[in-house]
């Protein structure tokens, strides 16, 4: 006998951006040791995979966990919009702020997802090439009590 | 514990449309995906077993019986097959990669009898996929029927 299933969907996206790891908080010496040619001041760029995962109870109606004709356009609105073919560090979000390393990508991208409103968003996956992937599942609880 | 995945391709026909609804909400709802003619996708489906090795073979199931069962269980039912007409299992339900990644679920889980079955993958196409796992939140198989 089967018992409960979980089903969770994936979707992927891409888009092009161009960034520059620097930080205001370190000396320039600082910046050249840590960020190495990614600091290069006239930036760099990277095809992007966004892999999108949600979960939730699957819809009878539709069968589906998320409808894709609801998902597609909401993360083309908050995300790929905004970031593609873009400069991160000085159009994007709060990157003027934050190194936009990927893994802050990946919090900032998740943060604007994280409201799809029929399905609970579980991760963001980001490949910034194609052998570097970061994850990002938000907060652990233990984390929100102690920043509560 | 060790993860052991073994992969599938079938090819096969579908298309969305809950008979219970208007063709108005059905185009709604499904988009291009209700054409009654129906479409078709290349599946990449992923089996992934769990559990220990056993010391004896260094195995945690024989992967060529792994094979064979999903030779004979998934592909001999879905591989070239319209799935809202000829897998059973599927009678009833809209073949949306979550609903077909129930399914195998269900179908394979009494076939694996070393290690235990942790995940069932289903591409569609290279960009969208569906994860069956045991746990909350899903669908009970047999639900979901319309």
């Amino acid at each position: 006998m089967t018992g409960p299933l979980k089903l969770s969907l994936t979707r992927r996206y891409r888009f092009a951006a161009s960034h520059r790891l620097y930080s205001t908080a370190f000396s320039e010496e600082e910046n050249k040791r840590l960020y190495g040619k990614c600091g290069n001041p006239y930036g760099h760029g990277h095809n992007y995979v966004v892999e999108v995962t949600l979960t939730g109870p699957v819809d009878p109606r539709t069968g589906m966990v998320a409808n894709l004709n609801e998902l597609d356009p909401f993360v083309a609105r908050e995300v790929l919009e905004p970031f593609d073919q873009k400069y991160l560090n000085e159009e994007v979000g709060d990157f003027r702020d934050n190194v936009p390393t990927t893994e802050n990508v990946c919090r900032e991208i998740y943060r604007r997802l994280r409201n799809f409103p029929s399905a609970r968003l579980e991760k963001v996956r980001i490949e910034e090439t194609a052998n570097n992937s970061f994850e990002f599942a938000g907060e652990s609880s233990a984390a929100q009590e102690r920043a509560e | 514990m060790i993860r052991v995945t073994r992969k599938l391709e079938f090819s096969a026909a579908h298309f969305y449309h809950n008979p219970n609804l208007s063709a108005e909400e059905n185009r709604r709802l499904f988009g291009k995906c209700n054409n009654p003619h129906g479409h078709g996708h290349n599946y990449v489906l992923e089996v992934t077993v769990a559990g220990e090795p056993d010391p004896a073979t260094g195995m945690v199931l024989d992967l060529k019986e792994l094979k064979e069962i999903l030779q004979r269980e998934i592909a001999e039912r879905m591989d070239h097959r319209h799935l809202n007409y000829e897998v059973p299992e599927l009678a009833g339900k809209i073949p949306t990669c979550e609903n077909i990644a129930a399914v195998i679920w269900a179908l394979l889980e009494p076939k694996i009898t070393k290690g235990r079955l942790d995940c069932v993958r289903v591409y569609e196409s290279p960009d969208l996929f569906a994860d069956c796992t045991a746990g909350s939140n899903g669908v009970h198989p047999g639900e979901g029927r319309l």
